[in-house]
């Protein structure tokens, strides 16, 4: 991913500086401050609400932030809003295509909208539709489409104009899984062809499949910024799991490995050592038992992934609606709606 | 430079709306179905009452056929307006749709978003009166217009329908949902009836008819009816064409503030 920074000469990415948004009492965005490489792939990850379609929309010159300065794609948001348009593509929640018109009707009409002569604007919508798989689909009325694929054409219409740097707002959102690795791959096609992308998303998977940073966004403020292994380093939360048969074997381990009550699982006879999951640290665990003489059915490892993180520092407990923190659970059902 | 970028975007987005138009003719239909059925109400089911009981202003004997005659102008104001009103319907359509967010993001000229929307509607508009303009010659309207005459007379419905569909392209822009789109300028289809368009103001009480005698359709009634009928235009015309440019004018300012105001999260 990171190979397409070096090759393409650097159109600039984003920077913007203490951001801000309210409306009315409810503060959205509470000075918040980016740095995005151009030809990267930046992941603006949080929970519902967090603020992240609201900075989508200010760095898109679709709203004013009340305070903050942003220079985007090479250009002052304030100052000059229609050159950043210029050269950016939005891709929003939701689909923003013409029901009304086919697939090739609004690729075309965004052809004209760039200005684009006939011929060039045909050329680049066949191209567009072939690369998104939409050729044979084409003379379809849009609002026929399933919703991976008007999110495609979503996608492709976005890149009529060539953007050099292109806002994903929550591509995946609603997709089902085959869809999804379909968008997956088309936006990683992307960076290798030198764009840049910043993209918003609630699916900790798809931070960490696609992003070469995160920023999580909680309560309208990053909480944390790094790549995803930084993230994952921040926090505790690996561990080893042993199962065993009974309680005796149980109470012989705990003892032997010098676990407090927190460690013990009586129900599930399990037991959870802290450990980063290395060979040497499982070795030792295994060898302190073999000396005990006690054995364990099964054992897991469990290295901290972006859950971990995202719970870490999202679902704190002076939250009040920790509900809305997506688990894998909930992440599954907005999958679904 | 950057002009021919804002007519050409413009024209572009004309052309969606009239594809649209052609996709979605449900909205061309209603537009015309409702001033014909008017137009045939008030010829053949109050037609012989009205035209022998009011004193109309062409003279005539007040018969069925001179009720006509007075009648169908004001139903062509009406089918002008009915036509322009369905504007906000299709703007606030397309705000709900998020390809205008699409539109606002890119660098095009923002205005011609809302040109498309209001051109394209005048032209269905003036489709669909042509549609009328037939009902009402088979029924037995005979206008006595000369070509420049005709020509004037499209001109003030096309006028009319050019401010009203700024107007309403504002009030769609303002609305939270189609519903309340389609709602909202209701009222403004109902003003021909409390002006001169289906009986003379004189007939009407004190304060209606003062109503009646200065808002904006009484004159452009008048203007019309004088065009195709022959009847006394006087200043009516002026006021026709002011009356107007007004609206265009004040439809035209508040839709582009309503359109730039920031989008609603």
């Amino acid at each position: 991913m990171s190979a397409a920074t070096e090759r393409m000469a650097p159109p600039q990415g984003i920077r913007a500086v203490g951001l801000r948004k309210s409306y009315g009492e409810k503060v959205v965005l509470d000075g918040i401050d980016l740095h995005v490489q151009a030809g990267t792939i930046f992941a603006l990850l949080g929970p519902n609400g967090a603020g992240k379609t609201t900075t989508v929309q200010i760095l898109s010159t679709l709203i004013a932030a009340d305070a903050g300065e942003a220079t985007v794609a090479g250009h002052s948001l304030e100052r000059s809003a229609d050159a950043v348009r210029a050269r950016i593509g939005v891709t929003g929640q939701f689909a923003a295509v013409d029901g009304l018109l086919t697939a090739e009707e609004n690729m075309l009409l965004m052809a004209d909208l760039h200005h684009l002569d006939r011929a060039e604007g045909k050329r680049r919508t066949a191209e567009l539709l072939r690369q998104f798989e939409l050729a044979d689909v084409a003379g379809k009325m849009a609002s026929t489409f399933s919703g991976g694929m008007r999110r495609k054409l979503d996608l492709a219409m976005t890149l009529v104009g060539n953007p050099s740097l292109i806002f994903l707002d929550e591509p995946t959102t609603g997709l089902d899984p085959r869809s999804r690795r379909t968008m997956w791959h088309l936006i990683q096609q992307l960076t290798a062809q030198g764009v840049t992308i910043f993209l918003t998303t609630q699916y900790l998977e798809e931070a960490d499949r696609l992003a070469d940073r995160i920023a999580v966004l909680d309560q309208g403020r990053i909480v944390a910024e790094g790549t995803a292994d930084e993230l994952k380093r921040r926090i505790p939360g690996g561990h080893i799991r042993l199962q065993f048969s009974d309680v005796l074997s149980l109470d012989a381990a705990s003892r032997r490995l010098e676990l407090d009550e927190g460690a013990r699982d009586e129900e599930k006879l399990t037991l959870q050592i802290p450990s980063d999951g290395s060979i040497p640290a499982l070795r030792a665990v295994l060898d302190l038992l073999e000396g005990a003489g006690v054995s364990a059915d099964a054992l897991t490892v469990h290295t901290p992934d972006l859950d971990d993180v995202f719970l870490a520092l999202t679902g704190d407990g002076s939250r009040h609606h920790a509900t809305t923190v997506p688990g894998p659970a909930d992440t599954a059902q907005e999958a679904r709606r | 430079m950057s002009t021919t970028y804002a007519m050409r975007d413009s024209m572009t987005m004309l052309r969606r709306n009239l594809k649209h138009a052609r996709r979605y003719p449900s909205m061309t239909i209603s537009i015309v179905a409702m001033p014909v059925l008017m137009l045939l109400l008030f010829v053949y089911v109050f037609g012989g009452a009205l035209g022998a009981g009011i004193e109309l202003p062409g003279g005539g004997s007040g018969g069925r056929g001179d009720y006509t005659n007075f009648v169908a102008p004001g139903i062509l104001l009406m089918a002008a307006t009915a036509g322009a009103v369905s504007t906000a319907v299709s703007v606030c359509t397309d705000m709900t749709e998020g390809i205008i967010n699409r539109f606002r993001t890119m660098s095009i000229s923002r205005s011609s978003v809302l040109t498309g929307h209001v051109v394209g509607n005048v032209i269905q508009t003036m489709i669909s009166l042509a549609l009328v303009i037939g009902v009402a010659l088979l029924v037995g309207f005979r206008p006595n217009a000369t070509v420049v005459e005709w020509l004037a007379a499209l001109g003030i419905l096309a006028l009319l329908a050019f401010g009203l569909s700024w107007l309403s392209a504002a009030i769609g822009l303002g609305s939270s949902s189609v519903e309340a789109a389609s709602n909202a300028p209701m009222p403004l289809t109902f003003l021909p009836f409390l002006g001169s368009a289906i009986v003379p103001p004189e007939s009407m009480p004190v304060g209606l008819r003062w109503f009646a005698e200065y808002q904006p359709f009484t004159p452009m009634t008048d203007t019309l009816r004088g065009l195709l009928m022959g009847t006394e235009i006087g200043d009516s015309a002026w006021l026709a064409l002011g009356w107007g440019v007004v609206l265009s004018v004040l439809g035209f300012l508040w839709a582009r503030s309503a359109f730039h105001r920031e989008a609603k999260i």
